[in-house]
């Protein structure tokens, strides 16, 4: 067996003291793990850091086994990131989104498009606060767990979406939501109108509470798993920086 | 064939690094053949190493006496701190002769994936004694890599409540390297971190 892909590290675990086994977020292929063999290949080394994007060579006698990889580096992502904590550590959790929920050699195509659009937005540093929410929405969605934000799940309107239901993932409106608003999650305007560039700093965290509520419930839990604590220090950081900052576009 | 004592200095010794079980094999065939010179010598070295050798409760270096050599050396300039990984970093840091500082041994990196967070290093024993001694510089001497550099940022974000001056290792061309045969996140910090000249 062998394949062609180009693909996004999001893991790499050391094996021995010249090996790795290195899982990348391939375009045609999902998820899928890898050996390499770290001998006189310091070059192949150096480009195997979380984010960066490479064209690997995969190879194996049975397609069940492990295989080997060849890779070599097409963008140094994280190299860009390594003076900024926050980006860093944004990439970092998206990298461990992917590996902790994403299954195993399963053609994703939707959610390495949205990895590289993210992290291309990483890269430039713009409103990447409120892209990092939407690029969860998107990844809830790809997975078969999306929210339905379009409408009001009540009365159907499209207007005013107000609230989201914890349980059901359904939107609503402030009117038809009001006797149960106390169970209902708050739904920050920038997760229904794409267009709103510039959320507010709290919009983003209440947007990161409530898909992190579904990526909890719908990946992490039953796989008996917990989020990356590159996601938790993600969070811990943005809550730290600027709270009274009112907009967060170009951060 | 061999004795049961030979296969098991075999295993022993294949579990070593860079060693496997034909290299452990070939090193014990020729421990045996220097019995005298090499073997018992490196026995004795071993027991001695294992009673006496311990971690330093200041900087976590590896030393017979406690404090370590390195805490105990009055000529060190006790104002600067270097932080590194792991003891072999440091071992390297002090090789080179450049650095007459103090040391600091986090013991591994922050790692989102394999679930190290900051109670898993000595990073608490680090602030405080940054807390404790008067050190006019900090210097983060963490790996050039994602876990390295988060490890890096989350220290720094720790001491900045305190006047210490916090630096870090440049990443850039190595010496001896040609710019053609440096991968591109190299050269990407190497302009990045780029001086006047």
């Amino acid at each position: 067996m062998e394949w062609n892909d180009e693909g996004v590290v999001i893991s790499v675990r050391r094996h021995g003291e010249m090996a790795w086994v290195v899982d990348l977020l391939t375009a045609e292929h999902g998820r899928h793990a890898g050996f390499i063999h770290g001998k006189n290949k310091n070059r192949e080394r150096n480009g195997l850091q979380l984010g960066n994007q490479v064209d690997a060579r995969w190879r194996s006698r049975l397609i069940e086994q492990l295989g080997t990889y060849n890779c070599e580096l097409i963008k140094a992502r994280s190299a860009i990131l390594f003076h900024d904590p926050i980006r860093l550590i944004a990439m970092s959790s998206v990298c461990g989104m992917c590996y902790l929920g994403i299954s195993e050699r399963v053609p994703c195509r939707d959610v390495f498009d949205g990895v590289i659009r993210f992290l291309d937005a990483l890269e430039q540093g713009k409103q990447w606060y409120s892209l990092y929410v939407t690029w969860e929405l998107e990844l809830l969605s790809q997975l078969g767990f999306g929210l339905d934000l379009k409408s009001c799940a009540i009365t159907g309107r499209t207007d005013n979406l107000s609230y989201v239901s914890p349980r059901t993932g359904r939107a609503a409106t402030s009117e038809a939501a009001k006797p149960y608003c106390d169970r209902l999650m708050p739904l920050p305007k920038f997760m229904v109108d794409r267009e709103i560039s510039s959320p507010a700093f709290k919009d983003i965290l209440q947007g990161l509470t409530i898909t992190g509520h579904f990526l909890e419930r719908n990946l992490m839990q039953p796989q008996g798993r917990k989020f990356p604590r590159a996601r938790l220090r993600l969070i811990e950081i943005m809550s730290s920086v600027n709270p009274e900052s009112e907009s967060v576009s170009s951060k | 064939m061999t004795g049961s004592e030979i296969n098991q200095a075999v295993e022993l010794l294949a579990k070593l690094p860079g060693l496997g079980p034909r290299s452990a094999r070939r090193a014990i065939l020729h421990l045996l053949k220097r019995k005298e010179t090499l073997l018992l010598p490196l026995a004795d070295a071993l027991t001695e190493a294992a009673k006496q050798v311990r971690q330093c409760s200041h900087c976590g270096n590896l030393d017979t006496t406690e404090p370590c050599g390195l805490c105990l050396d009055i000529s060190r300039d006790r104002s600067t701190l270097c932080v590194v990984e792991e003891v072999a970093d440091l071992w390297a840091l002090n090789r080179s002769g450049i650095y007459r500082g103090l040391y600091h041994v986090l013991g591994g990196t922050l790692s989102a994936l394999d679930g190290i967070g900051p109670e898993d290093l000595n990073i608490a024993r680090l602030i405080k004694r940054a807390q404790d001694q008067e050190f006019r510089e900090i210097i983060l001497a963490t790996g050039a890599t994602v876990d390295g550099q988060t490890t890096a940022h989350y220290i720094a974000e720790q001491l900045n409540s305190q006047n210490i001056q916090v630096s870090r290792l440049a990443h850039g061309v190595p010496v001896g390297g040609e710019l053609d045969y440096l991968d591109d996140g190299t050269l990407i910090t190497a302009l990045n971190s780029r001086r006047p000249f």
